[in-house]
């Protein structure tokens, strides 16, 4: 029991006064990309071709978050001066569309869905679907659950059970085996119910896209509400998202 | 010990050498062979078939105090290696899988991952794969009026990966364990080999996420080798810091997670915060929490920085006491001890026949650590401890965890002691060397992890085996759980952490 308390004193609160107070993240840490759109042809051209998920369009001058897994290639490539990755993890959108970008990103909270701030605003649950990724984004999911990010705080929590979620959270890239198990998790969430794809591979198939065991886009199999991007998303880029879009 | 005389060709960890270097046998010797390497001790580390000019082989490359390989042409049915040798059962299973190769009188004979043999020659176990997960999978059963049967999954109660574990009972004691797996085959290893060569380290450090470090170095480690590229020695460092952090960062979640289990919320909830500690300072070296991005063939992709080096001893120095008071609370107190003490007990003779690595295998007194064996990076200059314990149990388990999380925090004070300069504007490789054979070998977080790459005659991927150390312990689970109460599944497949998707490629 001493041992307990000793521990206890020694933790401290750890909670983050997120979204009240900001959180930094390192620099190295790459986030939201921005695009020089007047920088050089032949550089653009570089960074198309040097990028492994072929994830820069280098005539429209856009990179497609859904596809790139933020790796820093391109940024490298052209020393910042066409591809800058900003601190910024605030990277979620609510439209497939509004993931091909020049670094300017709607606003998440104003996106088209307001009704589910008025249903889940103030209790969100969900059902969490792995579908084939390399468990990166569940890790950083299940981190939310940890006393710094502290999830449950915010009235949103993970459930066990289909039957008491109001949505499902998809990760990975939903391979040919999961894929019913997907879709009749889905079946079995009672409407009015949301959907959530988590990270590179949930939105475009990311580093296994080409194979023929997956599906290159939760789009395709569901109606997506919230697209949020990254290699895993960091833990800040899911809560920002979660905040952002029910509350 | 000794391996008594065999035809083997001896190779080194990480050393490329032309495939016709290796020892190719008639199928007689080669299974004769290997039998008796693995029972003078030896075990198997790869055995896989692959194409070679228009026929199939089998390789298997095995340890014991050193690494061999041998080749032969595969028979279309041949004798079964597992009724007389455990560790090659699911070896042959996954040979029948992707190659329609039939292992006769296997005496578990069961899909692996649930796909198409790659030669489209009939398959094994009469499964049309148009048709869903599972198809011909047939379940144990056991029969009696008391019995009955739990099935669980594919999808979990959390947020954890999926898979189908069915369990035999009378009332709540556990008859059998059968684990199904499969669910998140993604064809990783065709894939590594009709990718772009930029797209394999994304691919390979993707395998699982919580062993980026683990898989992007034996990939990388297996591309310099073929390509002969040199690794200088600040990149070691790096790549050795990096693989310790994986280590800490899942060891410190686990033990916090087996806390959980038993209910013990402080440690559980202080654990999952340090672990997110330890993700945060490969953040800082790399920009990534699980190290993506930073080890490549050649190298590394980012330096260590004075600036970072000193803010990450800083941390070091700050977690490493809350780190050792949490843990000792954790295995001090009496109510945690009575649940983890005797409970999912694998025997060492059990664990040695399922050829258990890692710290599973540790825990059951076998003392094995790639680290140590076969060290690479910088582990040559290390010591590494032994880390076995005896009892096979929760606890043991647990124990061993413990002490390789303070004992990583060691070595990372003290490679973090100096100034470490590297280079790293990795150039593009040379071409890989042709018609040649790289194993790698590295003790990642769950125990050895090994790629293997054979080239053809371009230079060109004609191979890429991969093995999780989950491949040989998902069996270890499996039998912890006989004659255990089925309420203890949760506390003993935490206890061993296997990787889904490190098993389903």
């Amino acid at each position: 029991m001493l041992s307990v308390l000793k521990n206890r004193l020694e933790q401290g609160c750890r909670t983050s006064r997120y979204p009240k107070e900001t959180v930094e993240l390192p620099p190295r840490y790459r986030g939201r990309p921005e695009i020089d759109a007047q920088a050089p042809a032949d550089l653009a051209d570089a960074c198309a071709a040097a990028c492994p998920q072929a994830a820069i369009d280098a005539s429209a001058r856009t990179i497609d978050m859904g596809r790139c897994v933020f790796c820093g290639t391109c940024e490298r490539v052209s020393e910042g001066r066409f591809v800058r990755f900003t601190q910024d993890y605030e990277t979620a959108v609510a439209e497939k569309s509004q993931l091909v970008t020049r670094g300017e990103l709607p606003d998440l909270a104003a996106h088209s869905r307001q009704h589910f701030k008025k249903l889940f605003g103030r209790s969100l649950q969900l059902r969490q679907v792995s579908a084939a990724g390399c468990n990166a984004c569940e890790a950083d999911l299940n981190v939310l659950a940890t006393p710094f990010f502290d999830l449950a705080r915010f009235g949103i929590n993970f459930v066990a059970s289909p039957r008491h979620a109001d949505g499902i959270v998809v990760t990975g890239p939903v391979s040919r085996n999961m894929k019913t198990a997907l879709m009749q998790t889905f079946e079995a969430t009672p409407e009015p119910r949301v959907v959530i794809a988590v990270g590179s591979c949930t939105l475009s198939g990311g580093p296994f896209r080409g194979s023929p065991e997956i599906t290159e886009g939760l789009d395709t199999l569901l109606p997506v509400d919230l697209f949020i991007p990254g290699c895993p998303p960091h833990p800040m880029t899911n809560l920002h998202a979660l905040l952002s879009f029910f509350k | 010990m000794t391996t008594g005389f065999n035809d083997f060709t001896p190779i080194r960890n990480g050393e490329a050498i032309p495939l016709s270097s290796v020892s190719h046998l008639p199928f007689d010797e080669f299974a004769a062979q290997a039998l008796g390497i693995i029972a003078n001790g030896g075990k198997v580390v790869q055995f896989f078939a692959y194409p070679a000019d228009g026929k199939v082989r089998l390789m298997a490359v095995l340890r014991s105090d050193a690494l061999f390989v041998a080749t032969c042409d595969a028979p279309e049915r041949y004798p079964a290696l597992s009724v007389h040798c455990e560790p090659f059962h699911l070896f042959e299973r996954e040979i029948a899988e992707q190659y329609g190769i039939r292992p006769e009188g296997h005496p578990w004979m069961k899909m692996v991952r649930y796909h198409a043999n790659c030669r489209g020659v009939e398959d094994i176990f009469g499964n049309d794969y148009a048709e869903d997960i599972p198809g011909n999978y047939d379940y144990y059963q056991v029969s009696g009026e008391e019995i009955h049967e739990v099935a669980v999954g594919p999808v979990h109660a959390g947020v954890i990966e999926p898979g189908h574990f069915r369990f035999n009972c009378i009332g709540e004691r556990v008859l059998n364990l059968e684990i199904q797996l499969g669910y998140q085959h993604r064809g990783v290893e065709e894939l590594l080999l009709q990718a772009d060569p930029g797209r394999l380290p994304f691919i390979a450090e993707n395998i699982a996420g919580d062993t980026s470090i683990g898989h992007s170095l034996c990939h990388a480690q297996a591309m310099e080798a073929l390509c002969g590229s040199a690794v200088d020695m600040g990149a070691k460092r790096i790549r050795t810091i990096a693989l310790e952090l994986e280590r800490i960062a899942n060891h410190v979640g686990d033990l916090g997670a087996l806390s959980g289990d038993v209910a013990f919320l402080p440690p559980a909830n202080y654990c999952g915060r340090m672990r997110g500690d330890f993700l945060n300072m490969s953040l800082l070296l790399c920009g990534n929490r699980f190290g993506k991005g930073l080890v490549r063939p050649g190298g590394v992709r980012f330096a260590l920085t004075d600036e970072i080096r000193l803010d990450l001893s800083s941390r070091i120095d700050d977690l490493k006491p809350q780190v050792d008071h949490v843990l000792a609370l954790l295995m001090n107190t009496p109510s945690v001890l009575a649940r983890f003490e005797g409970c999912g007990r694998v025997s060492r003779d059990d664990a040695e026949k399922l050829g258990l690595v890692g710290p599973a295998g540790r825990a059951c007194g076998l003392p094995y650590d790639v680290r140590r064996a076969f060290p690479t990076e910088y582990y040559d200059r290390l010591d590494i401890p032994e880390n076995a314990e005896s009892t096979g149990d929760v606890r043991a388990r647990a124990k061993v965890r413990c002490d390789e999380v303070m004992q990583s925090i060691a070595i990372i004070e003290s490679l973090l002691g100096d100034a470490t300069e590297t280079a790293t504007a990795l150039r593009p490789e040379g071409c890989p060397a042709s018609d040649s054979l790289v194993v790698t070998l590295n003790e990642a977080w769950r125990g050895e992890l090994s790629h293997c790459v054979l080239t053809d005659h371009r230079g060109g991927m004609l191979r890429y085996k991969i093995k999780d150390p989950s491949f040989h312990n998902w069996n270890g689970l499996s039998m912890s759980l006989r004659d255990t109460g089925i309420s203890d599944f949760p506390l003993n497949n935490k206890s061993y952490n296997l990787s889904y998707c490190g098993f389903d490629l």
